[in-house]
């Protein structure tokens, strides 16, 4: 499904990604963790196309086209999802609308008619039980006021309704209570299928203990320096990731 | 009686005299227009050194040649796309249409009319209030007076209620040598009476010409009145517009000012607190493209004590287009417990858009609550990365977060009929945008 080749990418001039190669398929979930600076979510938004991230060198190909010559949007209604570690407020534009916007555009691209407004509330009332999203929340504007957890939960959310192939998610659990994460993990592992493929990107084992990866790569200075099982994951939380430092690719 | 062309309001002044022959009034009314003749050339056309009109240049109406409005008609079609479920009384070119207009069935205590009918009959309403709240020391208030000939007056009795709105249309159509109308005002609301009142100024699509309005408002004590202006002037419309009002104590005056049209055009907005405990809104939303220059001076004068104001104008600049804000606050030596809030935020959407903005509070009085804060800036690209992300394109996301900037300003828009116009003006300006609003509804 993603298949990363020898990426390189630049963010303000200086050179984050100095190499990376990550192959994802169908149905897995990849955790790819590694320090501060490492380069993370730096890989996350490039993956999904924010303007500014610009790549050097490598390849990426998703489903077999070359992601990098999509536009963001284009990226999104191909089935790419990224759940950001700081969502952004928009006043004035309440969450039902926008995600009827969101929905309406994948939908739209794939030939797809739109949804009427009642097939549309069944499937907001469906998908807000997964990460316990009441209705006020839906309603109001897009996470303007929203607490740390709610917005990461909205992000979830906008996830489950706009159901993509590959999530991406970037620090989902940072600046959460052991609650919220427990809410938002449960959302996240409903939403493990043999059709979607799962990246998060975390600085913690903690998140890990919730939803059990495939896989995990650590990534150190740009580059991915060791992969393995989920055991990986506890080998980082004793060992911290200094012993990786200046580790061979 | 001024009859020459050679001042600086000899633009003007060719206008006048055979005006002034003609046009029809009382005694009282007449000596008005005379006096108010005087005054505008006295003082001729503000120029770039007075500090209320740097940002502001005359040229488009200093170099004009106008003429006044003829009694053309506009068919009922044109009108259609302003039309709001509301008492309406429609003016064209200045002139009152009673043709257009629907104020039958007006309840008990409210009165609708058009100004030219008492400024023949010598109502009591206009030699007690007309140019008692806008004074001549204006220039284009003074022009107004001086081609003073029809417009409309709003009298509520005391205690009355009205809930469904007024609406003025002011509609301009013209072919040849663009002319010059002067509407008039005149809104008074007597102790505890309340009312909702939407002025709309509109024109045909492509027509130049030059609008120059003004608005008295009286407010008595416990008086609540919601001022809408609405500017949807053509693309070659110059606009000159004043709105004064006059609280007396404990009245609420709530103004909204959205000026989306005309090439050039300027409100300015004066509210002044006679009594204790008033309270106002001012609100406001101005929308530039192309080359559209679109001004607001405010100015609240807190001369009583315990008044509070409250003051948010919203500008989004595109194109080449220029904004001005400009917002005065006073607060006079014995208005102590003044509580006055003033924000103004622009959205500049290119390079070479520009606003000037000034936010003053001018305070004399030592126990007060006064903030003021003004930003420009652009679409936050991180907001607009995020929309791009769920699969919006880019230029629906940019309308999307463009309403959001000026959302706070259309929300406090409660009226239900304006709304829905507002939404389809806006659309026509930031595509989506009137979906956001019906969705909001």
């Amino acid at each position: 499904m993603l298949e990363i080749k020898n990426l390189h990418a630049n963010v303000g001039g200086n050179e984050i990604l100095k190499g990376l190669d990550l192959t994802v398929n169908t149905g897995e979930v990849h955790a790819i963790m590694g320090p501060n600076g490492s380069g993370k979510s730096t890989l996350a938004h490039v993956l999904a196309g924010r303007p500014g991230y610009e790549v050097t060198q490598g390849t990426v190909l998703y489903k077999g086209q070359d992601l990098l010559a999509m536009a963001p949007e284009e990226r999104a209604r191909e089935g790419v999802f990224l759940a950001f570690q700081y969502p952004v407020e928009i006043p004035g534009v309440s969450n039902v609308y926008f995600l009827k916007a969101a929905m309406n555009a994948l939908r739209k691209h794939r030939g797809q008619p739109e949804l009427d407004a009642f097939d549309f509330l069944n499937l907001v009332k469906e998908k807000s039980k997964i990460v316990d999203i009441d209705d006020s929340l839906v309603k109001r504007p897009v996470n303007e006021g929203f607490s740390g957890g709610e917005k990461k939960r909205n992000e979830i959310f906008q996830m489950a309704i706009l159901d993509p192939q590959l999530a991406i998610l970037d620090e989902t659990d940072s600046g959460l209570d052991i609650d919220a994460l427990r809410i938002v993990s449960n959302g996240v592992n409903q939403l493990r299928s043999p059709n979607r493929a799962m990246v998060l990107v975390t600085h913690y084992q903690r998140l890990l203990n919730y939803i059990q990866p495939d896989f995990v790569h650590v990534l150190v200075e740009g580059r991915i320096v060791k992969s393995g099982g989920k055991e990986l994951a506890l080998e980082l939380e004793q060992k911290g990731y200094a012993w990786l430092e200046g580790a061979p690719a | 009686m001024t009859e020459t062309a050679t001042t600086a309001a000899g633009v003007f002044g060719a206008l006048h005299g055979p005006f002034a022959r003609t046009a029809l009034g009382t005694d009282f009314v007449r000596q008005l227009r005379a006096d108010a003749f005087a005054r505008f050339e006295a003082a001729g056309l503000p120029t770039p050194h007075d500090e209320q009109w740097r940002h502001t240049s005359l040229g488009p109406i200093a170099a004009g040649t106008f003429r006044l409005p003829d009694d053309r008609a506009a068919d009922g079609g044109q009108l259609a796309p302003l039309h709001l479920d509301a008492y309406e009384a429609v003016f064209v070119n200045g002139r009152y249409s009673p043709a257009l207009s629907n104020i039958r069935g007006l309840p008990a205590g409210l009165q609708v009319a058009s100004l030219r009918d008492q400024l023949t009959s010598g109502a009591d309403l206009v030699r007690t209030h007309l140019s008692q709240v806008a004074a001549l020391d204006k220039p284009f208030t003074a022009l107004n007076t001086a081609f003073l000939d029809d417009g409309a007056i709003i009298h509520l009795a005391a205690g009355v209620i009205v809930e469904k709105p007024i609406h003025l249309v002011f509609f301009s159509t013209s072919t040849g040598t663009p002319f010059m109308s002067s509407p008039r005002v005149l809104i008074i609301a007597e102790r505890g009476s309340q009312a909702k009142i939407v002025e709309t100024y509109a024109g045909e699509a492509e027509e130049a010409y030059f609008t120059n309005a003004v608005t008295e408002v009286v407010l008595e004590d416990g008086a609540v009145v919601d001022h809408y202006k609405r500017q949807v002037e053509s693309d070659r419309g110059l606009h000159l517009g004043r709105i004064e009002a006059r609280q007396g104590r404990s009245s609420t005056f709530n103004s909204f000012s959205l000026a989306f049209g005309g090439a050039l055009s300027r409100t300015d907005i004066d509210v002044r607190f006679a009594g204790e405990g008033g309270e106002c809104g001012l609100y406001g939303l101005f929308l530039g493209h192309g080359t559209q220059h679109v001004d607001h001076h405010t100015l609240i004068d807190h001369a009583a004590p315990r008044c509070s104001s409250r003051e948010v104008y919203k500008g989004v600049l595109d194109g080449k287009s220029r904004g001005v804000f400009f917002g005065t606050i006073v607060v006079r030596p014995d208005a102590q417990k003044t509580d006055a809030h003033q924000t103004n935020k622009n959205l500049l959407l290119s390079r070479e858009a520009l606003v000037n903005s000034t936010p003053r509070l001018q305070i004399e009085a030592d126990d007060v609550r006064c903030k003021h804060g003004s930003t420009t800036g652009q679409l936050d690209a991180t907001a607009l990365f995020y929309l791009r992300s769920r699969g919006i394109g880019e230029a629906e996301a940019r309308s999307l977060l463009t309403y959001a900037f000026a959302a706070d300003v259309i929300e406090r828009i409660t009226l239900p009929a304006l709304r829905k116009a507002v939404a389809a003006d806006l659309d026509l300006r930031m595509p989506g945008a009137g979906a956001i609003v019906e969705a909001a509804s």
